[in-house]
């Protein structure tokens, strides 16, 4: 005891005090709360939206509304659909970080599971599009060349023809798509994110999706090939001049310089 | 004006100031102030290669040596062309996944190219003379007796012809020489058959179906829902038709759907079907297709010259350098619920032209 009343005078000793009281505080709420009523509905989806409403409300509700319903910070998220969920939270656009011209993709904090159950939640919202099967999103299912054709009709306008994405207005951009999960390419197609326009079944069936989506991983997947090396960000000819121009010529400026430079004289002056 | 004179008159202008000066101030002094005085070469010095014969058998040996590089590379590129398959692919490390073939060539082509050009760059540096000469241009006038031929040809030549005295050859030849060059202005107007009206008129016309591009059916106004973005095509044009090109550059439309009450261009509004807006695809700058759609803003962009127009607000010109928001073409709904056209365009679409007015 003599040892412990030597040191109450620490400086470190009130935060020691407060750990402790808070650490008792904690184990005595977790030991005498009333456990959660979810045993008393058994089907597991409806399961998945009491979960996901409970997530829900600690990580959209404060701009999308307790009840979905939307805010002047955030869209009402009625009718959006699993598919938009499942996009939103699995690329970590959702939940924003910040208001901006555009939600960036950042790393995401959910389990699938979790993302199943806030978007089992928001799909009981209001019909909208379902998370897509496997077989509607595998590239080796898709048609390379017309899914080329497709891409270059509805999508290279702003992701640029081979998908690098580009700049759109007051900040807000098409994001580059490489490397990007297949099923978020399809979900993004259907349900338009943020400012993209969505391509709904009627006007881009689902086989056209799955064929842009066999082109996108053909020109930007990991097995991807680049016949001819450099290819200076695919944003065609515009960076490809500037890089022979500035860089190719520069260098053999720099090269002309440091030759004529050098003295090749015996005394060196 | 002489010939001699362009050395000699570079020399004078060099010592000009000296001379007068001496002249006026008489001082012989006055000579070392000149601050222009030509220093003249500086004196050659020697090169390594020069004074020791071991260094300059190292550089032969250094050039010798890069264009035998050149020669292996040339034969490795030879070889390379033979051996490697056109769909080989390869790992390359900062490159990714690149064809073989592409590689060797260039590598082995790139080595051969460059040893040349060093080796004689350090062959010119190490071991050809380096003392430097000075090479007097030649005069550009000519002597005063090619003149005076010349002079006396031409006033020969005028005589005999007698182009002075016979004044209606003179004038006669003047004319014809005058009018021949009208035949090759004439000759212009078979570069092609004037426009005639197909700057206004598109294949858009009454009663004509909004065929979606991507799947080759007619719309109905359920396809599409608000924030998606389709495009179409006229009832009838086929890609692989002789004239789909021709006639797709003037018609391609663009459909959107916005909300009605977000809609700011009554006229905008009744053109449409229930909030579907079809407008041309074609900028009106200098034609580009402008679609790049921000479905939250109703803006379009155009990926050219960054032209923008709020398609809620008749397509009206945001930013950027078009001149006319986009034309909009009059839709409404048929019996059978198909979307379809109640007319052509009413104005030329694209970029303007000097008689659009």
């Amino acid at each position: 005891m003599k040892k412990l009343s030597a040191r109450r005078r620490h400086p470190l000793a009130a935060l020691v005090v407060l750990l402790i009281a808070l650490a008792a505080t904690g184990g005595l709420y977790a030991t005498f709360a009333p456990t959660g009523k979810a045993q008393a509905e058994e089907t597991s989806q409806s399961l998945a939206v009491e979960e996901g409403q409970k997530l829900f409300r600690v990580g959209c509700a404060s701009c999308h509304g307790t009840g979905g319903q939307g805010s002047s910070d955030g869209p009402s998220l009625v009718g959006v659909g699993a598919a938009a969920v499942d996009f939103q939270v699995a690329t970590g656009r959702m939940p924003l970080q910040q208001q901006g011209a555009q939600a960036p993709k950042k790393p995401n904090i959910y389990t699938q599971k979790e993302i199943d159950q806030l978007a089992a939640y928001v799909a009981s919202l209001g019909p909208g599009p379902a998370v897509p099967e496997e077989s509607q999103y595998d590239p080796a299912g898709g048609d390379v060349a017309r899914g080329g054709d497709l891409f270059r009709t509805n999508c290279a306008q702003c992701h640029n023809f081979t998908g690098k994405g580009g700049a759109l207005t007051d900040g807000k951009y098409a994001p580059n798509i490489d490397g990007v999960d297949p099923k978020h390419m399809y979900e993004a197609m259907q349900t338009g994110p943020q400012n993209m326009p969505s391509f709904p079944d009627k006007l881009l069936t689902t086989t056209d999706k799955q064929d842009i989506i066999a082109y996108l991983d053909e020109v930007g997947g990991d097995e991807a090939e680049s016949p001819g090396g450099f290819s200076l960000g695919g944003l065609g000819p515009v960076s490809e001049g500037l890089f022979a121009w500035v860089f190719g010529l520069g260098a053999l400026v720099v090269l002309t310089i440091w030759i004529t430079a050098r003295s090749a004289k015996a005394r060196k002056s | 004006m002489s010939s001699q004179a362009g050395p000699d008159n570079e020399n004078n202008g060099e010592h000009l100031p000296t001379v007068r000066e001496g002249e006026e101030g008489k001082g012989v002094a006055v000579e070392e102030r000149d601050p222009f005085a030509n220093p003249g070469l500086p004196p050659h010095e020697p090169r390594k290669q020069d004074i020791d014969e071991r260094a300059a058998k190292r550089s032969e040996r250094t050039v010798a040596l890069l264009f035998t590089v050149s020669m292996l590379a040339t034969v490795a590129f030879i070889a390379a062309f033979v051996a490697i398959d056109v769909d080989k692919i390869v790992y390359i490390f900062p490159l990714g996944r690149v064809s073989a073939l592409n590689f060797a060539l260039g590598v082995t082509l790139g080595i051969a190219l460059f040893t040349i050009g060093a080796g004689a760059i350090h062959w010119s540096r190490t071991l050809m003379s380096d003392v430097e000469v000075i090479q007097e241009r030649h005069p550009i006038a000519a002597t005063e007796e090619t003149e005076a031929i010349s002079k006396a040809d031409w006033r020969q030549g005028t005589e005999e012809s007698a182009i002075g005295s016979r004044k209606i050859i003179r004038r006669t030849m003047l004319g014809a020489l005058t009018l021949v060059p009208l035949a090759g202005v004439v000759l212009l107007r078979d570069l092609g058959p004037l426009p005639g009206t197909k700057l206004r008129e598109t294949m858009w016309a009454k009663g004509k179906l909004l065929i979606n591009m991507n799947t080759d059916e007619p719309l109905r106004p359920a396809d599409i829902t608000v924030g998606s973005l389709s495009f179409a095509k006229p009832e009838g044009l086929k890609e692989g038709d002789h004239n789909f090109n021709n006639e797709i550059a003037k018609a391609a439309l663009m459909l959107v759907r916005i909300h009605p009450g977000d809609i700011k261009d009554r006229k905008s509004a009744d053109w449409g079907h229930e909030g579907i807006l079809a407008y041309s695809k074609i900028c009106t700058h200098v034609g580009c297709p402008v679609s790049l759609y921000e479905q939250q803003t109703h803006h379009v962009l155009c990926p050219c010259h960054q032209s923008t127009f709020d398609l809620s607000d008749g397509a009206r010109v945001l930013f950027g350098p078009a001149g006319h928001p986009l034309p909009q073409l009059r839709i409404t709904v048929n019996d059978e619920g198909y979307l379809y056209a109640l007319g052509d365009f009413d104005e030329p679409v694209g970029p303007s032209f000097w008689e659009r007015g």
